[in-house]
């Protein structure tokens, strides 16, 4: 616990890395998971389709094998993150966290999308027929009436699925970004005899991180609950 | 809300038309972004037969199967077993009347649920030695018990709760006792229920597994670096890879939704979204 303790600075930047990539990559994921979503409960059979099968495929591929897939696969087929070169204070985001952040975001989506659909799902039948009777189209129906609703029923799995990002962006450690998993195996390695106390100490820091998405969701899902 | 045809109306004839115009537009777009990604991949040389030839050689692909695949079960299931094992230990724990048994299991059930897998595999690692053989093994291997375990005490807790009530009542009624409501009565039921999330559980505890690539433990990652590093073809090993991982998991919810409809039928599944703090047995996206 003390190699942690004297080096505070390291400790907070590594969960200030684990902050950023779960921000980020938290609201990307909300925003495809929508799209997803639209498109698999949408009209047009192509979407649809494509839809479910970029779902089931990367949803039961393992989240280290999506993340080979942007430090290798991607390159080749041009898709690079090279471009990304932005420093703040003592933070730099570059070409391998804009690849953790596509990784985490692409994986978690299709997890945004099946936590939605069955948000969909329970929204009462008669509302999307009452939108339809006053003459929305696809579209209105899906943003004013059904997308609302369906948030809101859908709030406790979609705060499993952040939580579970939370989580998962340790495997970034995997593929070279200092995050906080490591930055642990970084202090491991030189203090080896504060093994447990080291891991204690960043157990504690995913614990907080994870306690206060919980919480947040616990008072959003009481506050935005449907009567 | 079932069945997306309640979401837009019978379609007529001007709006027909312009689905169709989406259909083709959207079909274009899929097959052109498909085309380009096999372009370039030809254009890289990754269709050339001596990349691929490795995965119809019948030596490499036992190779594949017994020093991959099946250890990577092997890991799993060993995984699986032992998180049963601890989940029912500690979700009756957790249901006990006694409170100095309750909250010390409570804690440790979070604790566990909290911490990244991945964290818990390199401390497991370091612990057992990482110079020592076999050692990355079960690294994985209780890792991925002591997270799963956690997350099933969770579900079993909830599996129990989901028997209604009237049954412990009726039990108690006729006289039984305790342990004997719990084993004869509620227990049989509430495995019945959580049988589909125990099946989901073993799709995050093998697609988790390939997080020992991280500790150098066994199994299909390694047998990726293995055969990419012998023949330079890293991006097809890595589709055949993600694909027996795939069918794998596939297989298994497979499993789970037929056990659903088989012994709970679609109308209750059970909702772990609201276990505890929420975070449920459901596949939320691995636990890495």
């Amino acid at each position: 616990m003390n190699a942690v303790l004297d080096d505070l600075d390291a400790y907070l930047q590594a969960f200030g890395y684990t902050l950023a990539l779960f921000v980020i990559s938290g609201l990307l994921s909300l925003v495809l998971g929508t799209v997803l979503v639209a498109m698999r409960v949408g009209p047009v059979a192509v979407l649809r389709a494509a839809a479910t099968t970029y779902v089931t495929t990367v949803r039961n591929t393992p989240l280290v094998i999506v993340f080979a897939f942007f430090a290798f696969f991607a390159p080749i087929i041009n898709i690079r993150f090279t471009w990304l070169d932005v420093h703040i204070g003592r933070f730099d985001f570059t070409e391998l966290f804009g690849a953790a952040v596509a990784s985490l975001s692409l994986y978690t989506c299709t997890f945004v999308c099946e936590a939605l659909r069955a948000g969909v799902n329970a929204v009462p039948l008669g509302q999307a027929e009452a939108a339809r009777a006053i003459g929305l189209p696809f579209g209105g129906v899906m943003t004013n009436v059904v997308l609302p609703q369906a948030f809101r029923a859908a709030l406790p799995p979609l705060a499993s699925v952040q939580i579970a990002l939370i989580k998962n962006t340790s495997v970034a450690a995997v593929f070279g970004v200092a995050e906080a998993v490591a930055q642990m195996r970084t202090f491991t390695n030189s203090f080896a005899s504060q093994r447990l106390g080291i891991f204690i100490a960043f157990a504690i820091g995913y614990i907080v991180l994870v306690e206060v998405v919980s919480f947040a969701a616990a008072r959003a899902e009481r506050r935005w609950r449907i009567a | 809300m079932s069945g997306s045809n309640v979401l837009f109306d019978a379609p007529g004839p001007r709006t027909v038309a312009r689905h169709r115009a989406y259909s083709l537009v959207a079909l274009v777009v899929v097959v052109a972004v498909l085309a380009w990604v096999v372009y370039k991949l030809h254009q890289a040389g990754q269709f050339e037969g001596d990349k691929w030839e490795v995965f119809v050689t019948p030596r490499y692909l036992e190779v594949i199967v017994v020093d991959g695949l099946l250890q990577t079960l092997k890991m799993a299931g060993l995984a699986v077993l032992g998180a049963v094992v601890l989940g029912f230990v500690l979700g009756i724990g957790k249901l006990s009347d006694h409170r100095l048994l309750r909250w010390p299991l409570w804690l440790v059930v979070e604790f566990f649920r909290a911490v990244p897998v991945l964290l818990l595999m390199i401390f497991a690692w370091y612990t057992l030695g990482i110079s020592e053989p076999g050692t990355s093994f079960w690294a994985v291997v209780i890792a991925l018990t002591l997270y799963n375990g956690a997350v099933l005490a969770e579900v079993l807790r909830a599996g129990v709760l989901a028997v209604p009530k009237g049954q412990a009542e009726a039990a108690y009624a006729l006289g039984l006792r305790k342990t004997q409501v719990m084993n004869i009565v509620l227990m049989p039921q509430a495995v019945k229920i959580m049988l589909p999330a125990i099946i989901s559980q073993c799709i995050v505890a093998l697609k988790d597994t390939a997080l020992g690539q991280y500790v150098l433990a066994p199994g299909l990652t390694r047998i990726y670096r293995q055969i990419y590093l012998q023949f330079d073809n890293r991006v097809p090993t890595m589709i055949v890879i993600a694909g027996i991982y795939i069918v794998v998991n596939l297989a298994l919810s497979w499993l789970a939704t037929w056990l659903q409809k088989r012994l709970v039928g679609e109308k209750n599944p059970l909702d772990l979204t609201r276990v505890g703090n929420q975070q449920g047995g459901e596949n939320t996206g691995g636990a890495a």
